[in-house]
């Protein structure tokens, strides 16, 4: 496969390498960002801070499960 | 659900956790297809098995292109419409932007050398794609340097909107000045110059690297939205501890 390539396969494999290396890291980096935001977000709503909106709409239906409050907010 | 209703941030990560796995799972298939298609599309009689070079660096140039255009009219959003994720949009699309433009420069490289025999000339296509480079890097150090978001969204919208300029100075570089680069072959008035052969794989690699993109911007723009949500959450908390 790779003679196939031709005298320059090392330059077509190489610029197929960082494409690769390009997309795969935009990708954790969308991910892993978004763990940890997630994460650290979870850990303020566990100490009790919430956004002024989601306050209004606890106020207005306090019977609302918390587990929905927290889907709205997300 | 309308454009309105997206400018609501709660509404827009409802909307985006919805699309954002189906946008993935086209790019899969999308690339899959397309690196098919490039592994059976024939070598040019100039540039040989080179050409394969070609089907990654010309989307990743336009893209490059496109990626700068979007945060272009978002910077409009903030400046005149000041739309709530005007800002939140460009500021996710710049290191997906500066990622593709770093590997258009890193490709045209390994492809300029056993082609034109160097890596890099100072003409006036390279330049001004390095140049659209630094551009991104500097609006991603504007954005790390202003704390407060209101300020450095206005800020970063009017060097976003100076540095658009520099778009038709890419695309026409080619024909205003004298190149090494070769002039458009596929966004021509007369019709694209490649052969359907060759034409199909670089379209559909094109398309990849586009929804790509989307998924990209999609996945950062609702990161960009938890940080916020996190900071004002945690200037509450410094305000209450007060």
């Amino acid at each position: 496969m790779i003679a196939s390539l031709g005298p320059y396969a090392n330059f077509i494999l190489l610029s197929y390498a960082a494409a690769t290396l390009a997309a795969l890291g935009l990708t954790l980096w969308v991910i892993l960002d978004h763990r940890r935001l997630r994460h650290t977000l979870t850990a303020l709503e566990a100490r009790g801070l919430t956004r002024r909106s989601a306050r209004a709409a606890a106020r207005l239906a306090p019977e609302t499960p918390l587990e929905t409050t927290l889907e709205t907010q997300a | 659900m309308s454009l309105a209703d997206l400018a609501n941030p709660t509404r827009f990560l409802a909307f985006a956790g919805r699309l954002i796995p189906w946008l993935a799972s086209l790019t899969v298939v999308l690339f899959a297809t397309g690196l098919v298609l490039v592994a059976r599309s024939p070598a040019d009689y100039l540039q040989g098995e080179t050409v394969r070079i070609m089907y990654i660096h010309v989307p990743s140039a336009w893209l490059s292109m496109l990626t700068y255009g979007i945060m272009a009219v978002s910077a409009l959003g903030t400046l005149v419409w000041r739309h709530p994720l005007a800002d939140v949009a460009a500021r996710a699309a710049a290191p997906i932007g500066a990622t593709f433009t770093a590997l258009a420069l890193v490709t045209g490289s390994l492809w300029g050398r056993p082609m034109w025999g160097t890596y890099w000339e100072w003409d006036a296509r390279l330049t001004s794609v390095l140049v659209l480079f630094i551009m991104y890097l500097g609006l991603i150090a504007l954005w790390r340097t202003i704390e407060d978001p209101t300020r450095g969204a206005r800020a970063a919208a009017i060097l976003i909107l100076v540095g658009s300029v520099n778009l038709p100075i890419i695309k026409f570089s080619v024909d205003w000045w004298n190149t090494l680069h070769q002039p458009a072959s596929v966004f021509r008035i007369d019709g694209p110059t490649i052969d359907a052969t060759m034409l199909l794989p670089l379209a559909t690699m094109a398309l990849a690297f586009t929804v790509l993109l989307a998924t990209l911007h999609l996945a950062a723009m609702r990161n960009e939205i938890l940080r916020r949500r996190i900071r004002a959450l945690g200037l509450t908390a410094a305000g209450a501890a007060r």
